[in-house]
Formats: structure tokens, C-alpha cells, sequence
């Protein structure tokens, strides 16, 4: 009797601190992107099929497989995104035919301000929309607006945790435009 | 009289409708998804957006769930403060009341215990060895003479 009521005490201190250890580990940051791009590295990008925002349907960044694809977070109420945006309009439309693209990802956003945003700054480049933020989890995203840079072959070739500039986005992208898939 | 019948279908329904949603009820249970606290504490760009979108939803006529249902479509549903009682989830309302069952449990056994066990005064001390028994007694008498 008193063997079993110590195994039950056992097992249930072992579910307890399994629970403890998941509930600590879920809330953890993913830096496997951040380690692989600072030694050099190509990691494969996180995709997932999402709301297109202000269009029906979904797409996913897997659709753009063979394009250099630069993948922005924003979000509406975003300060640093604000003044980001139109260089990456100006950045889409300069590379649109290079077999190139931006794409938004917009989370953290009521879907309303979101669409306002869009018509505010013209932007062309087509947004998803990570309704809670699990796509944007998969890239160990803690800030806005973060900045990825796809290659041609759907790996993350560099990253920006912050706003890019001008500068940032050519020594990123100009290689990538080079290269065939 | 015949106002009655219509007084008491007028309760029927009265008592039957949802309550009117208000502000300060819905951002205590809900989160600033941003700042990942409670939104009635919050002061972010993000939580105004929120009371925002909770003051359309009430402005359209909503109901408490409903403005909620319309949160979770927006925000998914990490927005709701308490999760819901589906799934995994249900773990956050089952664990702890697990572990008090398991407590009190723990604690009934550790009382019965507790009360079998005889109290020192009810046992009764073992006979002293006679070699002892002389050896006090030989002590005690040299106190007696001192």
C-alpha cells in the first residue's frame, strides 16, 4: 500500500514538473535562425499558409518559391514600421522585375487598421495576415518590424531584428538578385 | 388584466436576452496582445487599439461573447485572458483542481496515520535489567544520603 502511494506521489511530482518545464520552454525564444545567419548560414524558411490581408484566400511565402523574397513584420500602430514601409514599397517596385518581392506580415493588428495602413501608404506588395502570431513565433520574432530575406531556394540568407535601410537591403538583397534557384 | 400576459412575455424575453457588453467588463478578460498583460491594466499603443475595436464591436450591437468571438477572429484566441475550456486547455482548470483533490487526499491519509499511531504516554516503558534496576537504586540511595 505504502509502495503505490509513493509511486503516485512520484508520478504525479514528475507530471507536475513536466508541465512546469513545457509552460517554460513554450514561452522560450527560437534564436536558431539569429545562430545560423551569424555563422553564416542558410536556414529554410518558416512557411505557412495564411489570410491574404484584404483579399480573400491564403497564401503562404512556399508560393514564391524560385523569387528573392524579402519577409517584413508589421504591424499598423508600429512607429519604426511607419517609417520603413515606403522604402520597402520603393524596394518592391524596384525589384519586382528581377523575379523578386516583398511580403508583409501583419500581426499583432486589428484587420481594420491594418487595411487603412495599406491605402495610407499605397503599398503594392501583398501582406498575410498571422492572425496570433505563430508564423511570427517560427522566427523567434520578439520587436517590430523584423526583416527577413529569402533566397531563391526558400532559405533565410539574412535578417534584421529592427528597421533596414537603404544600405542594409542592398548588401542583402544584391547577392541573392545574382543568384539562380 | 390584459396588459398581464403581455407584461409577462416582456420578462420572458427580458430575462432571456444577452446582457448589454460594456468595456470595463470584456478588457478584464482579455489581453493586450502585445504587452501580454491583463488589457484593463494596459497602456500600450496596442491595448487602445483593442479598447478600439471592443468599443466597434459594442457600437454594432454586440453581446459580451460575441465581442469576445470577434476578438479571438482578430487576435486568435491567446487574446482571451482565461483560455477556453476545450482541448488542452481544459489542463488549466483541471491540473489545479487535481492537485487540491490530491492534497486533501495526502493530507486524510497523513491524518489517519497520525491518529493510529500511539501516543508515548500510552506505551508503557520496558522493564528495567535487574543489573540496572540495582545500579539506580544504588544511585538514587547515595542522592538520599547526600
Amino acid at each position: 500500500m505504502r509502495f503505490r502511494a509513493s509511486w503516485a506521489v512520484i508520478l504525479a511530482s514528475a507530471l507536475l514538473v513536466g508541465l512546469l518545464a513545457y509552460g517554460v520552454a513554450s514561452r522560450g525564444q527560437d534564436t536558431s535562425i539569429d545562430e545560423a545567419i551569424a555563422s553564416g548560414e542558410r536556414i529554410e524558411a518558416p512557411t505557412a499558409r495564411l489570410p491574404v490581408l484584404g483579399k480573400g484566400g491564403e497564401g503562404s511565402l512556399g508560393d514564391y518559391e524560385g523569387k528573392v523574397v524579402v519577409l517584413n513584420f508589421w504591424a499598423s500602430w508600429c512607429k519604426p514600421c511607419t517609417q520603413e514601409l515606403p522604402l520597402l514599397e520603393r524596394t518592391h517596385r524596384a525589384i519586382a522585375g528581377r523575379n523578386a518581392l516583398v511580403l508583409g506580415v501583419n500581426y499583432q493588428d486589428v484587420s481594420d487598421s491594418a487595411l487603412g495602413f495599406v491605402r495610407r501608404f499605397k503599398l503594392s506588395f501583398p501582406s498575410l495576415r498571422d492572425r496570433d502570431g505563430e508564423f511570427a513565433d517560427d522566427y523567434g520574432s520578439r520587436a517590430f518590424p523584423e526583416t527577413f530575406v529569402v533566397d531563391r531556394r526558400g532559405r533565410i540568407a539574412a535578417q534584421r531584428r529592427g528597421p533596414v535601410d537603404q544600405k542594409w537591403l542592398d548588401r542583402a538583397l544584391q547577392p541573392l538578385l545574382e543568384e539562380t534557384a | 388584466m390584459r396588459l398581464l400576459p403581455a407584461l409577462l412575455v416582456l420578462l420572458v424575453f427580458a430575462t432571456g436576452a444577452a446582457p448589454q457588453a460594456s468595456l470595463p467588463d470584456i478588457e478584464d478578460e482579455v489581453m493586450c496582445v502585445e504587452c501580454g498583460t491583463a488589457l484593463n491594466i494596459s497602456t500600450s499603443t496596442v491595448a487602445d487599439q483593442e479598447r478600439d475595436f471592443i468599443r466597434r464591436q459594442i457600437a454594432m450591437g454586440k453581446d459580451k461573447r460575441e465581442v469576445k468571438d470577434a476578438l479571438v477572429d482578430e487576435f486568435g484566441p491567446g487574446v482571451l485572458a482565461l483560455p477556453e475550456e476545450t482541448g488542452f486547455n481544459l489542463a488549466a482548470y483541471l491540473v489545479p483542481v487535481g492537485l487540491a483533490l490530491l492534497a486533501i487526499g495526502g493530507l486524510a491519509v497523513a491524518a489517519r496515520r497520525w491518529r493510529r499511531q500511539p501516543s508515548p504516554a500510552a506505551t508503557a516503558p520496558e522493564p528495567l535489567a535487574a543489573d540496572d534496576e540495582r545500579r539506580l537504586d544504588a544511585e538514587l540511595a547515595s542522592y538520599d544520603r547526600r
